[in-house]
């Protein structure tokens, strides 16, 4: 059985440290946030200009100066501080987050990134996924390991308008957790159930077994 | 010193035909509501709009667009408005995409009286075509150019009649770099307050630079997206 978006999400949230200041893009990756383990402290970043995202708003208590990078409405926590998005940027830029969870619609071997833009068809832009990108420290991504096509997503180069160039150090699709080492994608763990097989069938890209790979445990 | 007009018909009144803008706001969250509806009763053309979103198809920027008020977009991410998607595939729309710390920085380094800077967003790909590339310890970054807007536009929570700013949480997002980037800068505050009465540890823009402040009326302050959770 291939991950469910909350699963990918579920083993994202495994690569949380205590004290972390974290940026989850939109989509799975936002879903991260609901599986921050009980005790740890993490802190989310909207780059919208917030640290210290909370949950959503109780009904009736949404506030519509207070959204996300989603553009959702969501709460604060104690602790929370707003800020410009140059100053947002600037934490960024100058390595300040820990970690960077994003979507992606292609990533390449050597960990390039494309996830903005489909000539001719869509155009809705970067946001800010390639500040994000270009300094983050540590970038995963979430996505899923073939489009609906049943193509892989995983490829030897990106084909679609890169976001961002040798970024990518690790993945977590619906079917496998890799990483993104110098030789290609280097497989760690599979879904329970999906063989290695159909992961090498699934993986456009330069894929790396070695020894036994074993099942993503929930 | 008079800063304080009327209200949005009479702090827009000279922006012209082709005039270039900046309006503050991330989506629909800080946007210059009112300064936006007396720009299309103005039916003022062929404007230049730098602004993060181009608002969504009946509200915001998005307003301006369907009167096709707007010739050139210059943001970072425009995927809520069906119209303006329309516009560019169709060409009648120029657009360009930037990075959102890269224009969050451009309207900074213009209200720091700083030409250009390098960042490393975009190195490597359609963004970095024409720009300087510069090696600093190994790594590559892009020169970008501070923005030069006749006019910018924003919006904040509470001001004074010095035209000092306080904004409310993130609908502060772009306005204060903006409200500093404007050859002439128009604020749009929900409550206007006589000189003295902000705290002075307490104001996010000084009001060195802003030129023209009113109190605006009516806010609607759309949701895009309203997500809640239940009561236990």
């Amino acid at each position: 059985m291939s991950l469910t978006k909350e699963q990918i999400a579920q083993r994202i949230a495994r690569e949380l440290k205590d004290g972390y200041y974290v940026n989850l893009g939109i989509g799975i990756p936002t879903l991260v946030a609901n599986y921050i383990p009980a005790g740890m402290n993490v802190v989310l970043q909207s780059e919208n200009g917030l640290l210290g995202m909370g949950p959503f708003p109780f009904e009736g208590e949404e506030d519509p100066d207070l959204i996300n990078a989603g553009k959702q409405t969501i709460t604060t926590v104690p602790g929370s501080v707003f800020f410009d998005s140059a100053m947002s940027f600037g934490m960024i830029r100058a390595g300040k987050v820990n970690l960077t969870v994003l979507g992606a619609m292609e990533v390449s071997e050597n960990g390039d990134i494309a996830n903005w833009k489909i000539p001719g068809k869509m155009v809705k832009g970067m946001g800010g996924a390639m500040d994000l990108v270009a300094s983050a420290r540590n970038i995963i991504v979430a996505m899923m390991h073939t489009n609906p096509k049943g193509e892989s997503k995983l490829l030897p180069a990106c084909t679609l308008p890169l976001t961002g160039v040798r970024c990518v150090k690790k993945i977590v699709s619906d079917l496998a957790v890799l990483d993104v080492t110098p030789g290609g994608f280097k497989l760690l763990e599979r879904a329970p159930g999906v063989s290695v097989e159909e992961i090498k069938a699934k993986t456009a890209g330069k894929l790396i077994v070695e020894g036994d790979i074993p099942e993503i445990g929930f | 010193m008079n800063k304080v007009v009327a209200g949005a018909d009479e702090a827009i009144k000279d922006i012209s035909d082709g005039a270039v803008l900046m309006l503050g706001g991330f989506g629909l969250c800080g946007i210059p509501e009112n300064s936006i509806a007396a720009l299309v009763k103005k039916k003022v053309n062929n404007l230049t709009c730098i602004s993060n979103n181009a608002g969504v198809d009946d509200f915001g920027i998005g307003l301006m667009l369907k009167e096709k008020q707007v010739k050139k977009m210059i943001s970072s991410y425009v995927g809520e408005n069906a119209e303006f998607e329309r516009q560019l595939l169709s060409g009648e729309l120029q657009v360009e995409l930037i990075p959102q710390g890269t224009l969050a920085t451009r309207c900074m380094a213009a209200g720091y009286g700083m030409p250009a800077f390098f960042t490393p967003a975009g190195v490597g790909t359609e963004v970095a075509e024409g720009k300087e590339i510069r090696l600093f310890n190994e790594k590559e970054y892009l020169l970008e150019m501070a923005f030069d807007a006749d006019f910018a536009i924003v919006k904040a929570w509470k001001g004074d009649t010095d035209g000092n700013l306080v904004y409310k949480e993130t609908a502060r997002n772009f306005n204060p770099l903006m409200a500093m980037a404007g050859k002439i800068t128009i604020a749009e505050v929900e409550e206007l307050v006589p000189a003295g009465e902000l705290d002075p540890d307490a104001i996010h823009t000084p009001g060195i630079y802003v030129h023209r402040i009113f109190q605006g009326s009516n806010y609607e302050k759309r949701i895009e997206q309203r997500t809640v959770r239940k009561k236990n």
